[in-house]
């Protein structure tokens, strides 16, 4: 069975609710949506207080290259644009729905009914991904579209879905790929069709042999669509390690997956893709697992929720939190963020709310380096994270640079694994956040 | 709003501490000690006791006197591991004051000198067993060591026979031990070091928990069994076969549970083979053309002293930087 070929680290799995089938969650009556939901420049707000809108109204626009519409989940009146916590603390600018009714944009189709037929053009696809507001659901939010404009003079041979899932505890893209299959497979047809190949390779971890089975079901009748069951580590979901794991070839560092051919998506992805192309109708909302060690076996759940609901309903939707909570994660534990305001909305990468109980949400005291290499040897990008920790706690941040700093890519498996809990990824981050400062002040000159 | 913990990424940490690593060596040593007390009596325990409790004795006083420093350093079983190979490189009738001397360089000179755990170049045990070897190589004898006598094999009078060990009979001539009683371990020597089964056992162990990988001992001993076998084919009568120079002496104590001593030997698995031939190699070297029949302990601290060298030139490869 096929994996990649540098470091990895086996966290316990737990799945808890990879069994639960996904609830529709009920709409909220306030809500609250970042005008800005992706990576990249931020986006222009097209609305003002008082406005009426509609499910799938376009309330903000692209303003760049690398940037994503979005759309109002809700209908309803805007009551305020205004800056708003998200769930980290940060203030961004937000747009406040009063929700009444669910009225959605005409031209949107909303039957359950699978349109299987793909009638639009390769040029027409990637514009629509844009006009929906299409992001890379796999965490990093990037907007789709851009993925599918291939740079002159490269090409592009693979098409790799993501259904990995090798985040313990997320279950979301497991029961998309039980429930959504044809779907998704539609939508990769659409991917397909957009760069203009015949081959995809859907990539997914062998703890989830429903999906599996489901998916190698489906894959029959679309051709040219596999399906590659992969061994067991973490990082494989990683886009550099999961094309390593499918193709065997490496991304040179700083460049991107077109470099050798490949363009990845997650499972989440190719399924709003199917949603903005075959129905017309926006990223508005995504599945979500609400789970943890210390919640009730009938409160662990994988949610439609749209976006902007606020954190706080979801968590007693579920029954609320056990006396025992100590952290909550937006995310899996290994590259998730800690929740620090229940408060603030959901976004459309939202893909859990992880409880942690008080004893497993603290860190043990640090105590000194035993040089047991366990971080080099699971370092799945081949770098020495206990030497470029050293260097980024000695402020010494050319020679981090020249250790490959920037090529971590922040899977947290070098923490993970010392022995000793030194924060190792802390430094490192520090290191990065630096060395990008240089890189730019250099770049100006 | 509640207030919950904040911190980075990840929130999940594997099940493994220095603490467990550390007590996992000391309970891969425990066949070894087993074999030494059947071998050569209570001597061996009562010495193995007496070097591990001065060795926590020492770097308690020096953490809480000249260090003041932390005090749990002193749970984590690095002092256990340093006190039991140290007791395992000595005859077993060395007397209690020379092991409580040896645990004092170990932990003193060998470990808080340069800052207590994770910080010493070289490992504190072998250079308590270098210090007592130089300065009292009467009691450190290469001529004397007692004859391993099995506790029910008849003889009452334990320690009363002293006997060559294997290395110094492939030195000086001598009848040579059956290959069956040095792998059991039914030779003389240094109390700890004589059964490589029992090392073995250990060193299995340890490998299965993850807690050593086995690139440094496949190197130390294959290595040391290829230059040792080159040396044999070249010239039979003057060189030994290379199976007795894996079983005798101190090479599987070394290369199982001395050279895999992370502090004092190199991060990457390159580093590590690099280590572990160099070991190995010395070995050889120290024992076919040295003038003392024991080799190992001057090997591994030799390669100590090259490690930061190799950690600073070895280094992994890098994902996307292939040409």
């Amino acid at each position: 069975m096929k994996t990649f070929n540098k470091g990895g680290v086996h966290p316990q799995e737990n799945k808890l609710a990879s069994n639960s089938k996904i609830e529709v969650f009920p709409l909220t009556k306030k809500a609250v949506v970042f005008v800005s939901q992706h990576l990249g420049a931020p986006a222009t707000c097209l609305v003002k207080k008082g406005d009426k809108v509609k499910v799938g109204t376009k309330i903000a626009e692209a303003s760049a290259f690398i940037c994503a519409n979005t759309h109002s989940p809700y209908s309803g009146t805007v009551t305020k644009v205004d800056m708003a916590t998200d769930f980290n603390g940060f203030k961004k600018p937000a747009i406040y729905i009063d929700v009444q009714g669910d009225e959605w944009e005409e031209g949107i189709d909303t039957s359950t009914e699978i349109k299987r037929e793909i009638t639009l053009e390769a040029k027409d696809i990637v514009q629509r991904m844009k006009d929906c507001g299409v992001v890379g659901l796999g965490g990093a939010a990037f907007p789709t579209n851009v993925k599918y404009m291939i740079p002159e003079g490269k090409k592009a041979e693979f098409l790799i879905i993501n259904g990995v899932e090798c985040e313990p505890y997320l279950t979301s893209d497991n029961r998309i790929m039980v429930e959504n299959t044809e779907e998704i497979f539609i939508g990769i047809e659409i991917m397909k069709k957009a760069l203009g190949i015949n081959t995809a390779m859907i990539g997914i971890e062998n703890n989830k042999p429903e999906a599996i089975s489901m998916m190698t079901q489906m894959s029959k009748k679309y051709k040219g669509t596999s399906v590659v069951p992969l061994k067991m580590k973490y990082p494989q979901g990683a886009e550099k390690q999961l094309i390593n794991a499918l193709t065997g070839r490496e991304v040179p560092s700083g460049k991107l997956p077109i470099e050798v051919g490949c363009v990845v998506d997650n499972v989440g992805t190719a399924l709003a893709i199917y949603y903005a192309v075959q129905k017309n109708r926006p990223l508005i909302d995504n599945v979500l697992t609400f789970t943890g060690k210390s919640i009730k076996t009938e409160n662990q759940k994988n949610l439609l929720v749209r976006v902007g609901t606020p954190l706080q309903e979801i968590i007693d939707y579920c029954g609320g939190l056990p006396e025992d909570t100590g952290k909550l994660i937006s995310g899996g534990p290994m590259m998730g963020k800690a929740i620090m305001d229940t408060s603030a909305p959901t976004v459309k990468t939202t893909s859990s709310i992880l409880v942690m109980n008080n004893k497993e949400s603290k860190r043990s005291e640090p105590s000194p380096c035993i040089r047991c290499g366990k971080c080099v040897e699971a370092c799945p990008m081949g770098l020495e994270p206990v030497l470029l920790s050293i260097l980024c706690s000695q402020d010494k941040w050319e020679e981090a640079e020249k250790e490959c700093v920037m090529d971590c890519i922040e899977c947290g498996c070098c923490l993970f694994t010392c022995p000793a809990n030194r924060p190792l990824l802390d430094l490192i981050r520090v290191g990065k956040f630096r060395v990008g400062a240089l890189r730019r002040a250099r770049a100006q000159k | 709003m509640s207030v919950f913990n904040i911190s980075g990424s990840p929130h999940v940490h594997s099940v493994m501490t220095t603490k467990k690593i550390m007590w996992g060596v000391v309970l891969a040593m425990i066949p070894a000690l087993l074999v030494s007390i059947y071998f050569f009596g209570i001597n061996a325990l009562v010495l193995t006791l007496v070097s591990v409790a001065s060795c926590l004795f020492f770097e308690w006083i020096i953490q809480k006197y000249l260090l003041k420093g932390d005090l749990s350093t002193l749970t984590d079983g690095s002092a256990v591991i340093t006190g039991m190979l140290l007791a395992f490189n000595v005859p077993s009738s060395l007397p209690l004051w020379l092991i409580i001397l040896g645990a004092l360089v170990s932990i003193g000179v060998g470990k808080m000198t340069f800052g207590g755990l994770g910080k010493n170049p070289f490992n504190p045990a072998l250079v308590g067993r270098v210090f007592l070897f130089l300065s009292f190589p009467t009691d450190m004898a290469m001529s004397a060591w007692p004859k391993p006598t099995p506790l029910f094999g008849g003889s009452s009078v334990v320690d009363a026979l002293t006997g060559p060990t294997t290395l110094s009979i492939i030195k000086q001539g001598g009848d040579l031990p059956s290959v069956m009683d040095m792998f059991v371990g039914n030779v003389g020597g240094s109390f700890g070091e004589i059964s490589a089964i029992a090392i073995i056992i250990g060193g299995i162990y340890m490998l299965c928990r993850k807690i050593i990988s086995w690139h440094i001992p496949v190197s130390f001993l294959g290595s040391a069994f290829v230059f040792a076998l080159i040396l044999h084919l070249i010239n039979p009568t003057e060189y030994v076969s290379p199976i007795y120079h894996l079983l005798a002496g101190g090479m599987m104590l070394g290369a199982v549970f001395m050279a895999t001593d992370m502090v004092t030997s190199p991060i990457t698995h390159k580093g590590q083979i690099i280590f572990g031939c160099g070991c190995g190699i010395l070995t050889i070297v120290f024992r076919c053309f040295g003038p003392m029949p024991e080799g190992v302990s001057f090997a591994i601290l030799i390669m100590n002293g090259v490690t930061p060298l190799i950690n600073k030139f070895v280094k992994t490869d890098k994902f996307g930087y292939k040409k």
